[in-house]
């Protein structure tokens, strides 16, 4: 079948799509986007993590034709081609990426938590990441990448008040 | 495979009748696992999610009617006072992403002993709406699980809303899980006290083969609470008979031995969540006096 579907702005006609494929699947294998990442496939690890139309959802869970007329936004879409965003430089220098299989979707749950929530409390943080599964870090230094990238856009914002 | 996309609930009724196969679809935190692990391969996926009233939800006189394809998230944001036992019970549902896809409909039209709205409809007496051409029906939630992973409905029907009750009094939820988040339940129970008719709701998750009530166990809280006095005293519920409910509700359930947790370890845990929610629904009932 086809979907038609706005993926990081751009308007999509994807032919070919299986019935019962994934958003996952169009987006990694049809669309070239392979940003979002492909583990558990149920939901678990949350390394799929993308907007579905402004909520975060993961990707592995949502049939592809759920996503006709709809709006995606993945990990690539977060950022411009010259420059990180602040979130994405921030898990950078915290070093919160070791392996990277789960930061894109770490990323976009982060992404999400930080337009929700100026300046989240830890507990905050924990609940919003709850999802997503990191085997590497620890997750003490993606907690010290939430916490920098919070206080970096709460003062850029700021400042731009 | 085919995927329909019904804008309207006639449509999507009627495509229901015209294949009765067909697997409903609306989060796809259920659906989309047994198709990504190659499960099942039905031959009609009927997309609910473009029916707009199944994600609405009204209040009417004294309930609210939940349409079936109301996230966890937005009871969460939306009913937390309107429907306690719900909201609380929701906030333990898998991950945000999760809860941000995830109906109460899918939770019902899977029917898995372990979903974790199950305990808190049927404390709150709730009522699932079900509908097909030929027609609207109401099944107690109570009647809706009649197996293993199967419900009550016909090969022609959908699941459209859930009817709760305002709370009359306070309701509790309480889950054990191998860890905090993204974790199914190995086993839960919900609350909810009835001061206007003292009365007691009971939900039992993951601990039977279908969730239930207990129904002897209610009443033997109810009644204690009555002969005492205490639903006008508002004392302090004694200890011994939160401890004497928790042991009639493990008495109700009939607990397997699973990857999750051994029947024994169900059944220990189940005892003290029910002592434990009685009691902090206790202590909210003395506190709204």
């Amino acid at each position: 079948m086809r979907v038609n579907t706005t993926i990081n702005g751009t308007q999509r006609e994807i032919d070919d799509v299986w019935e019962g494929e994934s958003l996952l699947y169009v987006l990694r294998e049809r669309c070239g986007l392979p940003g979002s990442k492909n583990a558990c496939e149920q939901g678990e690890c949350g390394s799929c993590t993308v907007y579905l139309d402004g909520v975060p959802a993961c990707a592995c869970l949502v049939a592809a034709g759920q996503a006709e007329g709809r709006e995606v936004v993945t990990v690539e879409g977060l950022s411009s081609e010259a420059t990180l965003h602040p979130v994405q430089q921030a898990f950078v220098e915290a070093g919160a990426v070791q392996c990277g299989f789960c930061t894109p979707g770490l990323v976009v749950a982060t992404h999400d938590l930080l337009e929700r929530c100026e300046r989240p409390s830890d507990p905050e943080i924990r609940e919003a990441l709850a999802g997503n599964l990191c085997r590497c870090t620890g997750y003490e230094k993606i907690l010290d990448a939430v916490r920098l990238a919070a206080e970096r856009l709460s003062t850029d914002g700021e400042a731009a008040r | 495979m085919d995927f329909l996309q019904p804008p309207t609930w006639a449509q999507a009724l009627a495509a229901k009748t015209e294949y009765p196969g067909a697997v409903p679809i609306a989060g796809g935190t259920d659906v989309m696992v047994g198709l990504n692990f190659d499960r099942h391969r039905p031959e009609v996926l009927l997309d609910l999610t473009r029916v707009p009233e199944l994600t609405q939800w009204s209040l009417e006189g004294q309930a609210i009617r939940l349409g079936a394809g109301v996230t966890y998230t937005r009871i969460i944001n939306e009913l937390g006072s309107r429907l306690p036992g719900l909201a609380m019970a929701s906030r333990t549902v898998g991950s945000p992403q999760i809860r941000n896809r995830g109906t109460v409909g899918g939770n019902l039209g899977t029917a898995s002993p372990a979903g974790d709205a199950h305990p808190a409809l049927l404390a709150a007496e709730a009522e699932v709406e079900v509908a097909s051409v030929r027609g609207t029906r109401r099944i107690p939630v109570t009647e809706f699980y009649v197996g293993v992973k199967r419900n009550a409905l016909e090969a022609d029907e959908l699941i459209s809303a859930i009817w709760i009750g305002l709370p009359s009094g306070p309701q509790q939820f309480s889950k054990i899980g191998t860890r905090n988040a993204m974790a199914i339940s190995v086993c839960s129970f919900g609350l909810a006290l009835y001061p206007e008719r003292r009365a007691v709701g009971t939900g039992i998750g993951s601990a039977a083969p279908t969730p239930r009530i207990a129904a002897e166990a209610a009443r033997f809280l109810a009644d204690s609470l009555d002969e005492a006095g205490l639903w006008e005293s508002r004392a302090e519920l004694p200890r011994s008979l939160a401890i004497e409910f928790g042991e009639r509700v493990k008495g109700a359930a009939s607990p397997i031995d699973d990857v999750r947790g051994t029947a024994a370890y169900r059944l220990h845990s189940l005892a003290i969540m029910a002592a434990r929610t009685a009691g902090w629904a206790w202590t909210d009932y003395r506190k709204a006096a």
